[in-house]
């Protein structure tokens, strides 16, 4: 079994705790002296440093939200001088929604470290070729698989998203042994290979694929379609970005890398503090980034966390798959997407707030599909008036989600209200 | 002559044309001519009736999305080449005609062309100085 920092990935529980102690305290001092926010929120809920004496200390701590972060978009949360960054990434790109997140030198070396363990977990050495598709750029995917295998040694393919013949080209003629990028293009690429008869020439024999959730089901055809192993990997960009945590051999789960990213489980109703084993909403606290320290930031991801013994040896506790969403936020494509900016396009267009929302998933892609009501404001006895309007909603809709949905014109009636108002979402993705 | 012409949003689905003729009809309205002009996944219902104004206010009462255009009808006569005159008039004098159906009204056994153009005033005052209306 080989680790990338066995002694961080094996470490006793007992030493692991006092690790984080140390790094809370610190974390905790620093954010306070060098972030307004921080210091503000502590003042309101009457805690200060001090009384952090360790890791038990840390629900004393205030919660840090995604709203709280835009609020300050985009210096707010920062804790280093500017001069000290070295690196912005951002959420996944929904006008008004982005959360920018700062990383120095140090950061970026943390980060590309919990990738570098999820490669190795993975069955990844300097003899690999890792073959990255995620996107890069402000999404944290690229960099962050790239970084990672640089740090293993790997030689490295930057292949960023989309041009699947490429990619494909690409995997037979330099080798490419572990894939990185979502579930759904993983299971895209697979189709797409098998049905050009390539399957014999790929050389695969892992995936580490996120930024979605997905399925044992999708796993097992994944696997079985490419002849490889497929690994889980999460992350969000406010915490660093992909190699939060990673899953091992096992696949059981996925290791938290708790040294520097400290997992609680709370009720989303109370914001208490539920005990090993309970299901509840994940938050995170960043125990040793020095630009963008985050404390007890609530992720709205449904999980459980274990410290069963695992079979791969490593010692870091453990989250199960995620499990849902506290708030309605729908990931489509692995594109963040809230109703709420759907609602506010479809106002501005002249149409109302009364739509549905259909997503499937078609040839492992999600077909995201929205069903407007005609209103007598987008409605003429013209047919190419309501195409233009037609038209004018959907690049609306695409500049403020990142991405296209499918409209579907309705007369108003079609859409089933309750107190006036109706916002359904009907998910078919078996997820 | 101008007439007051409604139109309905329809989806593309099996019922919705049934639905709104039969509750018209249950109404006492009269339909006289009408059209639909279809698209993939929606169709606009237009039509002539003896009340329009009875018919929009039906039609929204019901939650249909519905408005009132007025478009200009013209009487044909049958002889080769009737329409062709009407539409070279329009052409010639830059009246663009975003569409047009036909009825025949059984009263009179005549038949009509009904024209959507942008201002059906000056078009109507545009037949009559050529002599069509």
């Amino acid at each position: 079994m080989a680790y990338y920092q066995e002694e961080i990935e094996r470490m006793p529980r007992e030493k692991m705790a006092a690790l984080q102690s140390e790094r809370l305290i610190k974390q905790v001092r620093h954010a306070y002296e060098n972030a307004a926010p921080y210091r503000r929120k502590m003042q309101e809920k009457g805690v200060e440093p001090g009384d952090i004496k360790g890791i038990e200390d840390i629900h004393k701590l205030p919660f840090t939200t995604k709203e709280d972060l835009r609020d300050e978009y985009p210096y707010g949360y920062l804790a280093v001088p500017l001069s000290n960054a070295v690196r912005i990434q951002s959420t996944s790109g929904t006008t008004g929604r982005r959360v920018v997140a700062f990383y120095t030198q140090h950061d970026i070396e943390l980060w590309d470290d919990g990738c570098a363990r999820a490669i190795v977990a993975a069955g990844g050495s300097k003899e690999d070729v890792v073959h990255v598709s995620y996107g890069y750029g402000l999404f944290t995917g690229g960099p962050g698989l790239n970084g990672g295998s640089h740090k293993v040694g790997s030689l490295t393919l930057p292949m960023s998203s989309g041009n699947t013949e490429r990619q494909i080209q690409f995997m037979i003629d330099l080798e490419s042994t572990i894939l990185c990028c979502t579930p759904s293009y993983a299971a895209f690429l697979a189709e797409t290979i098998n049905d050009a008869g390539l399957i014999d020439k790929i050389k695969l024999k892992a995936g580490i694929f996120g930024a979605e959730a997905w399925s044992e089901e999708m796993r097992r055809d994944i696997e079985k379609n490419l002849r490889i192993k497929a690994y889980d990997i999460y992350g969000l960009t406010e915490i660093t970005g992909p190699g939060v945590s990673f899953e091992c051999s096992e696949q059981t789960g996925l290791h938290v890398n708790e040294d520097h990213f400290y997992p609680e489980i709370i009720s989303p109703d109370t914001g208490e503090v539920l005990p090993e084993g309970g299901k509840g909403e994940l938050v995170f606290t960043a125990l040793t980034k020095e630009a963008f320290p985050l404390l007890r930031y609530r992720t709205r991801d449904v999980c459980v966390l274990t410290r069963k013994a695992c079979s791969c040896g490593r010692t870091l506790i453990k989250m199960a798959k995620l499990m849902g969403r506290t708030d309605d936020m729908l990931i489509i494509r692995g594109v963040n997407v809230f109703p709420s900016q759907i609602e506010t396009v479809l106002l501005s267009q002249g149409y109302t707030a009364n739509y549905v929302i259909i997503l499937d998933r078609v040839h492992h892609t999600d077909s995201f599909e929205v069903q407007v009501e005609m209103t007598s404001e987008t409605f003429s006895d013209e047919v190419k008036f309501i195409e233009k309007k037609e038209r004018e909603l959907l690049s609306a809709l695409r500049a403020m989600l990142g991405i296209s949905p499918k409209v579907t014109l309705v007369a108003p009636r079609t859409i089933a209200r309750s107190e006036g108002k109706a916002v359904r979402i009907i998910d078919k993705r078996k997820i | 002559m101008i007439q007051e012409q409604v139109s309905v949003f329809v989806e593309n689905k099996p019922g919705a044309l049934s639905e709104i003729t039969t509750s018209l009809a249950e109404a006492g309205i009269d339909l006289k001519a009408f059209t639909v002009a279809d698209k993939s996944e929606f169709g606009v219902l237009r039509f002539l009736s003896d009340n329009p104004a009875k018919a929009l206010a039906l039609l929204k009462s019901n939650g249909w999305v519905a408005s009132i255009t007025p478009v200009v009808a013209v009487k044909m006569t049958d002889k080769p080449g009737s329409l062709a005159k009407v539409l070279k008039l329009f052409a010639d004098n830059g009246k663009q005609v975003e569409y047009l159906y036909a009825f025949v009204a059984h009263e009179e056994g005549r038949a009509y062309v009904i024209l959507r153009v942008d201002d059906p005033e000056s078009a109507e005052k545009l037949l009559a100085a050529s002599g069509i209306l």
